[in-house]
């Protein structure tokens, strides 16, 4: 079973999110994404400042044998992108909810963080 | 039955294994009011040694005439022991290699073929190649839509001195994609692209700039300062160029302070004979930084279970078995077989030899020109420093002449009057290393007799 | 060993180069090469043995049975190889006007004709290089029909989910979005998902019939008629054309517009990956829209059709016209065989994979439509030894290797879990489809017997299983670069 922590929100394409003190948001992919997906092998970040909406694909993940897309979970800005993961995208693999992390979003609006799935609900949406 | 080695015992056993009366039951599911009747625009079957009486025939009907036309396809002369080798059944009747294990010899080949590749243009990295150059440019253009992240605009600076038939095949294939082809013009005099042409699209957003060495009328771009003009303005330059030429020339890895992102052409001058057109290969290179977007296969070292070298097809994510409508390109396969006569051709020749080539095209198309610009009636159209290939000016349209150099059984050249309206009575001449001295002449006493 | 490992500075053994001076004085040194490439120098037997004992390395059709699903490894007969690669079609500039060329084009002109009556189509462009060439020829086709019709709205293509994945991917080159339609237990599309989904964005539906998953489609006159009657039109991916060759033509299932991979049904060879050929038959509406160049004939001499003749073609595919040499191997494969011979390809192909298909389900393999004839392929799963014995399709084809076997294809169609995809063709003997079987009766008493053992098959190769991993991390794409 693979592991969720109860503090994050979630997205049924297997993005978490987390809203930060600083009133950014990061984004990453479950656990439960990553060992579907196997061994990483590259990343593809989206870039700093870009505007994106809600649900647009905006970074792909590449496995051996399969390349995904990581949508936007909430409407706003990319500020950051997790640098270490371009030349280490295996750290994806061996910590997706810390190091592996992907994005920093500037949210357009924090409330939508909220409107996302729990724990709970993500699990249950697992187990179906 | 052709092919077929069935015996009526095998037929019966095998119809029992299966629990049918008849062939034709397999087929039951299929509407009978579909099924053929029979296939009569089709003709009867033949024995082998009638078709080859048939084709024999139809090869020797075409003639052999001396040929003086290149405009992408050249004559050269290719080892005995290229298509020998690359003919090998275990070469010729392989697939693709998806069972690794089983096909090193062609995944080995393709990586050494990729090592040539980048040893030619001096870019990073190869792949296995495409279909042939003209679609290798259009790869080439969707590639660099997606690799400019800078870049929103979807304008591709296409210069009008790049071979006319490229940009057709270019804008066939990228037409859906809202992306707009843009004519950069060429100088009259000296057949170059200007700087002076490019001064429009200065500080504008515009995705790649595609540069041609030699350009489709054998002249030479200052390839160094086209290369950064482009990169100053954010612009990826595409550069097209003759794998032949590369041997002596500057490789776009090296055009001006950064060299170029991506690099194409067609490899036909390196081991393919021209064969009415195909089959070719298109190769691609392009910097490191971008090979994640560069579309079809491309084969990386690794080791196995036990730390043994090994080949294996890599970066598969990128593809369409894989990506399905969001892949760089619907392509599957390359061109194989002729990748592989390619690299056979490569390692034979080696630098020196295919140098020696390079130059002795050079040579023979300068003395051709030389002595055909001494016929009354014949100039050089276009000034400056050339590659293998050169433009002449006659006093009457090319088409005719062709026609009558033709009845003489010479190739004469390719009228660009066909697609460059300012280029009136314009012939394109090429000679290659297989052209004699006695060639020339020939060439020269027919086109004067032609022209008076 | 690189042949660039077998290189020697120095090394100039050539006498394939002409005897030139390789100075150049008439270009300026800015655009001249510093260093000679990095190319190999060695000798002529180097080469030819380092090639040689290269290609003994490879699995082929020549050296062994190749049932790869959905890719027709069937016999590439010699003559078409000896004659298509006569000095007078290999030394024909494409450019040589048409006055010096009517032998070729008169092969080019009835390999046109023979492949319109064999499947049904008004039209045949030979241009297109590859299969996905063709299709994206097609669907260009598509495109330019609706838009000459002034029928700008259709923006979706329709491509069941069994499709292989060049469908998608073209219809998304044509600047179309797709929409996929489910495919039901039974092997056949669902056409009430299909009634649902068409409408006035609908361009057309691609369709592999038989599918992918090796049965034909019951259902393709009312798919058919669905299509059309929306106003879209329908295109045949000719990948497994072998399965009806002489049997039911496309054209007169309703399509519109087909392409035909003629290194499948053709015989032309797959050469390690290509070059192939994707030529594309149209039905008389989509004929003005063909990629250019095609042949015509005019009295009895043949010519060319450029733009000049064909305002609204969709234009051309390659810098000249298309894999020539594939097309006369294909051209002699159609002539050899004949009106008779040409009828006889499904029949035996059909007959081959059901033979198979009776005789694994006899030895207790699961197929993945049992209760139906199979095509000229069909599906064995393998999803109850992947979960009794922890064994996969992937371990069942590496020990394949190690029997004197080339595997069959692996998990494609991805519905259908574990799967090996096995297309015997119809040139193979009964008793290389026994051997086959026997090998696969083999492997699942080694399965049950010694799974540890299959998971490290195979062992008889040049290299066991690699790195894959390593590959894509760890880039290394050519001899230069790992030298740096």
């Amino acid at each position: 079973m693979s592991e969720i922590p109860t503090d994050l929100h979630y997205t049924s394409s297997h993005e978490w999110v987390r809203l930060e003190e600083d009133g950014t948001v990061t984004v990453g992919i479950s656990d439960h994404a990553q060992e579907a997906l196997g061994d990483l092998v590259f990343v593809e970040l989206p870039e700093v400042d870009s505007e994106l909406a809600a649900e647009e694909a905006c970074c792909v993940i590449e496995s051996v044998k399969a390349a995904s897309d990581v949508y936007m979970p909430i409407n706003g800005v990319i500020v950051d992108t997790n640098q270490a993961l371009v030349d280490e995208p295996e750290i994806i693999n061996s910590s997706p909810y810390d190091d592996g992390w992907l994005f920093k979003i500037n949210p357009a609006d924090e409330d939508d963080v909220g409107q996302l799935m729990d724990a709970s609900t993500y699990e249950a949406e697992l187990e179906d | 039955m052709p092919f077929i080695p069935h015996t009526e015992n095998e037929i019966h056993d095998m119809l029992s294994a299966i629990g049918a009366d008849s062939i034709d039951q397999l087929f039951d599911e299929i509407p009978a009011h579909l099924k053929i009747k029979g296939l009569d625009g089709i003709p009867p079957g033949m024995t082998e040694m009638d078709i080859n009486r048939l084709m024999q025939d139809r090869a020797a009907a075409d003639g052999r005439p001396i040929c003086f036309i290149g405009a992408g396809s050249y004559e050269h002369h290719i080892p005995s022991a290229v298509w020998q080798i690359a003919t090998r059944g275990e070469y010729y009747t392989a697939y693709t290699p998806y069972q690794a294990e089983a096909s090193q010899g062609t995944l080995q080949l393709i990586y050494e073929f990729q090592s040539m590749m980048t040893a030619l243009t001096a870019m990073d990295v190869s792949n296995a190649s495409l279909y042939d150059g003209a679609s290798g440019l259009a790869e080439a253009v969707l590639m660099a839509v997606r690799a400019n992240r800078k870049s929103k605009s979807r304008r591709i600076l296409m210069p009008r001195n790049l071979n006319p038939v490229y940009g057709k095949v270019t804008h066939s294939i990228v037409q859906h994609q809202d992306i707009e082809l843009v004519d950069v013009d060429f100088d009259a005099d000296t057949g170059k692209t200007n700087l002076a042409a490019l001064k429009p699209y200065e500080g504008e957003d515009i995705t790649a700039l595609v540069i041609s060495q030699p350009s489709f009328f054998g002249t030479l771009e200052d390839v160094d300062a086209l290369t950064d003009w482009a990169h100053a303005n954010n612009i990826l330059v595409i550069a097209v160029v003759n794998p032949l030429s590369l041997a002596v020339l500057k490789p776009p890895g090296e055009w001006g302070e950064q060299g170029v992102d991506i690099a194409v052409g067609d490899g036909q001058p390196l081991g393919a004979p021209m064969s009415s057109g195909g089959p070719y290969y298109g190769f691609m290179c392009c910097k490191k930084a971008h090979v994640r977007q560069m579309p079809g296969r491309i084969v990386g070292r690794t080791v196995d279970q036990q730390g043994r070298e090994g080949f294996v097809l890599t970066l598969q994510a990128r593809e369409q078995h894989i990506r399905r409508s969001k892949a760089t390109s619907n392509i599957c396969t390359n061109q194989g077989l002729v990748v592989t006569a390619s690299t056979i051709h490569m390692s034979l020749l080696g630098a020196n030899g295919l140098e020696r080539v390079a130059a002795s095209c050079h040579q023979n198309t300068n003395a051709l020109v030389e002595k055909l610009s001494a016929i009354n009636g014949v100039d050089c159209a276009m000034s400056g420093p050339r590659f293998h290939e050169a433009v002449l000016k006659l006093n009457k349209p090319v088409a005719d002449v062709l026609t009558a150099l033709a009845e003489k059984n010479i190739l004469g050249g390719y009228d660009l009057s066909q697609d460059y309206a300012e280029l009136e009575n314009c012939l394109l001449v090429c000679a290659t290393e297989m052209r004699t001295e006695k060639d020339i002449a020939l060439y020269a006493e027919a086109l004067e007799a032609a022209l008076c | 060993m690189l042949i660039f490992e077998h290189t020697a500075a120095g090394r100039k053994t050539k006498i394939q180069a002409p005897e030139t001076d390789t100075k150049i004085s008439d270009i300026p040194e800015n655009l001249m090469r510093k260093t000679s490439a990095p190319l190999p120098e060695v000798s002529e037997m180097q080469a030819v043995r380092h090639y040689t004992s290269l290609s003994q390395k490879n699995f082929s059709i020549d050296t062994h049975f190749y049932p790869l699903g959905s890719c027709t490894m069937k016999h590439n007969p010699r003559a078409c190889n000896s004659l298509a690669m006569l000095p007078g079609f290999l030394a024909r500039h494409p450019l040589a006007p048409d006055t010096c060329s009517q032998g070729f084009l008169a092969c080019m002109y009835e390999l046109q004709n023979m492949l319109c009556e064999v499947t049904g189509m008004a039209g045949f462009s030979l241009t297109p290089m590859a299969g996905a060439q063709g299709e994206f020829a097609g669907v260009a086709m598509i495109r330019a029909y609706h838009d000459a019709n002034g029928d700008v709205e259709r923006k979706e293509i329709l491509i069941p989910d069994a499709a292989h994945g060049t469908n998608p991917a073209t219809a998304t080159m044509c600047g179309y979005s797709v929409k996929e339609i489910p495919t039901l237990e039974n092997g056949d599309v669902d056409v009430a998902a299909l009634k649902a989904a068409v409408g006035p964005q609908t361009a057309g539906l691609m369709l592999t019939n038989p599918s992918t998953l090796g049965v034909f489609e019951r259902n393709i006159e009312e798919i058919a008629a669905v299509i059309h009657k929306a106003g879209g039109l329908l295109y045949y991916d000719g990948a497994n054309l072998n399965a009806i060759l002489g049997k039911i033509r496309p054209g007169d299932m309703g399509f519109d517009v087909i392409h035909s991979n003629l290194h499948k049904t053709f015989s032309t060879p797959h050469g390690g990956g290509g070059p192939g050929s994707g030529a594309i038959g149209v039905s008389e509406r989509l004929k003005p829209f063909m990629p250019l160049p095609v042949v015509t004939r005019e009295g009895d001499q043949y010519r060319w059709l450029t733009e000049k003749d064909c305002p609204q073609s969709i234009g051309r595919m390659s810098a000249f016209m298309g894999n020539a040499g594939v097309l006369l191997r294909a051209y002699v494969y159609m002539r050899l065989l004949g009106r008779e011979g040409m009828q006889r390809v499904a029949e035996f192909a059909t007959l081959n994979a059901n033979y198979m298909m009776a005789k694994l389900k006899e030895k207790g393999f699961q197929a993945a439509i049992p209760d139906r004839y199979a095509s000229h392929e069909f599906i064995i799963t393998l999803k109850k030894q992947a979960k009794d014995l922890n064994v996969t399709a992937m371990d069942f084809a590496k020990r394949l290797l190690d029997l004197g076997y080339h595997a069959p294809t692996t998990y494609f169609p991805l519905l259908v879990p574990e799967c090996l995809l096995i297309e015997p063709t119809e040139s193979e003997a009964k008793e290389a489809l026994d051997g086959f079987i026997e090998a696969l009766v083999q492997i699942q008493q080694e399965a049950e017997t010694d799974p540890d053992m299959l998971k490290a098959a195979p062992y008889t190769m040049p290299v066991n299983r690699l790195d894959e991993v390593r590959a894509a991390r760890q880039l290394d794409l050519s001899w230069g670069s790992s030298r740096d």
